[in-house]
């Protein structure tokens, strides 16, 4: 983590709003959207948590299985406090009283081009609110500004994204022309703002088996952090001040 | 504590028990574990009679057991439990490597035809009562989609396709099978988490005496281990009569509590590591395979690289068992009966207070 600060702080200068609406202790889900070619925006995240919450919570992120597949990176994702996004795990760490970070829109999120920046994707299937119910914790939309910018998509191999078995293979105005150089994200201007929880331990327990619950609950989380989004881009100065 | 439990639920098995003694039939005794659980259930005093069983006579000396030289893979050991009016069946030989020099076809058809032939004796037999069956969690297989932590019921993602693993996943469903066609009879399976100790004679056990451990570079599994003697007292709980409030048929995970990463137990060990990218393990493992160093097998290959950890929940809830020792202490413990490595953790902690300390490399590197 003491790696990741000096990026936090100096190159993205990251400005963290509604840090509040993370409870003090107890189990949360925060759910945030997903941009950036690379998931720096996910490290960020857990930056924010721990250095801007008064008791400084970590937060445990859950991670696509690629990256528990990737030499390297899996060993430095476990020793981060990540685990792989499964529903086992997440309620697991839920009812040990944990603060999960989870990026539903996955890799259709991450990998989306740079034209469609800000768009939210498909929340997959919900399964993140069926966990949030069944463990009784709140949810905490999340919306993340700034890191759709650090690597503008422009083009996608998918032939060579096939034959190195990753879920996209990115083309930005740098990578892979200028080689490693390219790798580098350009210095955007990041904010991190955290919602008003959602409660979900006011429905019955067979709730988490209701599909239609489970996508209005998944909708309204949505909407929140877009609606969030909109707003803050209208706020906005410029990409990199 | 067991002769108690005995009062309280009087069927006529159990009361049968008490009046005679409890006879255990104990298989793959020839191994270190096996001699030791003979020797420690022969002292419990509802235990009249051991017969212990294996295809080869042990080296070590089994107390006053009844060595029965049999190979579980031939019928002939129905007419043993027959003979000896058996009650209860420990079955312990479902083991990764062979003793001696016979090959993996000879091991892989104890472990299933034995199992196999054991069970179609006990299914015959109107005197077992229980049966305990030391399985392993290998059954899980080991790899990068499998949640953190494996519970009793989670399905394995991706199936071990030969070796070891295979085996325990066919003896768990022959034993399965059993247990519907004989709902009489209790059935007690504990998945046991890597077993060290002083005396241990796993795979993993022989991996972690060589001088120098190489590893998949980029990956840093996590392990956990069981201790023997919570190997023999988890045995112990599980062929007797369960205490009050405990239940002891079904599926168990037995592991210390914690958790090793590989390269803490390096450290420890004072072994030094050579990381070897994953392509190249496979040659190096068959290398040292024949230079008979270690047994190298794909599945302790994915071992070490995706680690495996168990939930131990309903080993301390429903089978009631607390082990003495957690992986770390265990992993302590093995570590004193091998010896200093190469780099031994004292002096290499020495030698870094004293980089630490030299004027050029700063104060501030202590600080973090």
């Amino acid at each position: 983590m003491s790696l990741l600060r000096p990026f936090y702080e100096k190159y993205f200068r990251v400005e963290v709003k509604g840090v509040e609406n993370i409870p003090a202790e107890g189990g949360a889900l925060i759910v945030a959207n997903h941009s950036g070619t690379l998931p720096l925006d996910g490290l960020m995240m857990q930056v924010a948590v721990h250095d801007h919450h008064p008791r400084g919570r970590h937060l445990r992120l859950l991670a696509a299985d690629l990256v528990f597949m990737l030499p390297v990176i899996n060993e430095l994702a476990r020793k981060a406090g990540h685990t792989l996004a499964c529903a086992e795990d997440a309620e697991r760490l839920l009812e040990r009283g944990e603060l999960v970070g989870v990026m539903p829109e996955g890799f259709k999120g991450i990998g989306k081009p740079f034209s469609e920046r800000y768009k939210l994707q498909r929340f997959g299937r919900g399964g993140f609110v069926s966990t949030a119910l069944r463990t009784g914790t709140p949810i905490v939309p999340c919306s993340i500004v700034g890191a759709e910018e650090i690597y503008p998509m422009i083009g996608n191999a998918k032939t060579l994204a096939r034959v190195l078995g990753f879920p996209y293979f990115p083309i930005t105005p740098t990578f892979p022309w200028l080689g490693p150089l390219g790798a580098v994200p350009l210095p955007t201007k990041w904010t991190i703002q955290f919602g008003e929880p959602i409660p979900t331990d006011g429905y019955p327990p067979e709730a988490a088996e209701d599909p239609m619950l489970m996508f209005n609950l998944t909708d309204q989380v949505r909407e929140q952090i877009q609606h969030t989004l909109y707003k803050l881009l209208v706020q906005r100065r410029s990409v990199f001040f | 504590m067991g002769r108690d439990t005995v009062h309280v639920c009087g069927e006529v098995g159990e009361r049968q028990a008490l009046i005679l003694g409890k006879v255990v039939l104990v298989t793959g005794v020839a191994r270190q574990l096996g001699g030791r659980f003979v020797r420690r259930i022969q002292r419990d005093p509802e235990v009249e009679r051991v017969i212990a069983v294996d295809a080869v006579p042990p080296e070590h000396h089994l107390g006053g057991a009844d060595f029965v030289q049999a190979d579980i893979r031939q019928p002939a050991i129905a007419k043993v439990l027959a003979e000896f009016d058996v009650d209860t069946v420990v079955h312990m030989d479902v083991t990764a490597t062979a003793l001696g020099r016979s090959g993996r076809g000879s091991v892989k058809e104890t472990n299933v035809i034995g199992t196999m032939q054991l069970l179609g004796a006990c299914q015959k037999s109107p005197t077992v009562k229980r049966l305990v069956v030391k399985s392993s969690t290998s059954v899980y297989g080991s790899a990068p989609k499998d949640p953190a932590v494996f519970t009793e019921t989670t399905p394995p993602k991706s199936l071990p396709s030969g070796g070891f693993a295979k085996d325990i996943v066919e003896v768990e469903g022959y034993v399965r099978g059993f247990a519907r066609r004989r709902p009489d009879v209790a059935v007690c399976v504990l998945r046991f988490a890597n077993i060290l100790g002083p005396a241990a004679e796993s795979p993993l056990a022989e991996y972690f005496s060589l001088p120098v451990l190489p590893t998949v570079f980029g990956y840093d599994p996590r392990l956990q281990f069981v201790h023997e003697d919570d190997a023999v007292e988890v045995l112990r709980l599980g062929s007797h009569e369960p205490r009050r409030g405990t239940l002891n048929s079904g599926t168990f995970n037995i592991a210390g509590d914690g958790q090793l990463l590989l390269s803490q137990c390096s450290r420890r060990l004072g072994r030094p590591t050579v990381p070897v990218l994953l392509p190249a393990v496979t040659w190096v493992g068959s290398a040292l395979r024949t230079l008979g160093a270690t047994d190298f097998s794909p599945e302790q290959i994915r071992l070490l690289t995706h680690g495996r950890v168990v939930a131990t929940r309903q080993m301390r809830e429903t089978l009631g068992f607390r082990p003495k020792y957690t992986t770390a202490e265990t992993f302590a413990d093995f570590v004193r009966s091998r010896g200093p490595g190469l780099l031994p953790p004292a002096a290499l902690a020495g030698a870094v207070d004293r980089i630490a300390a030299l004027p050029f490399a700063g104060g501030n590197r202590c600080a973090n």
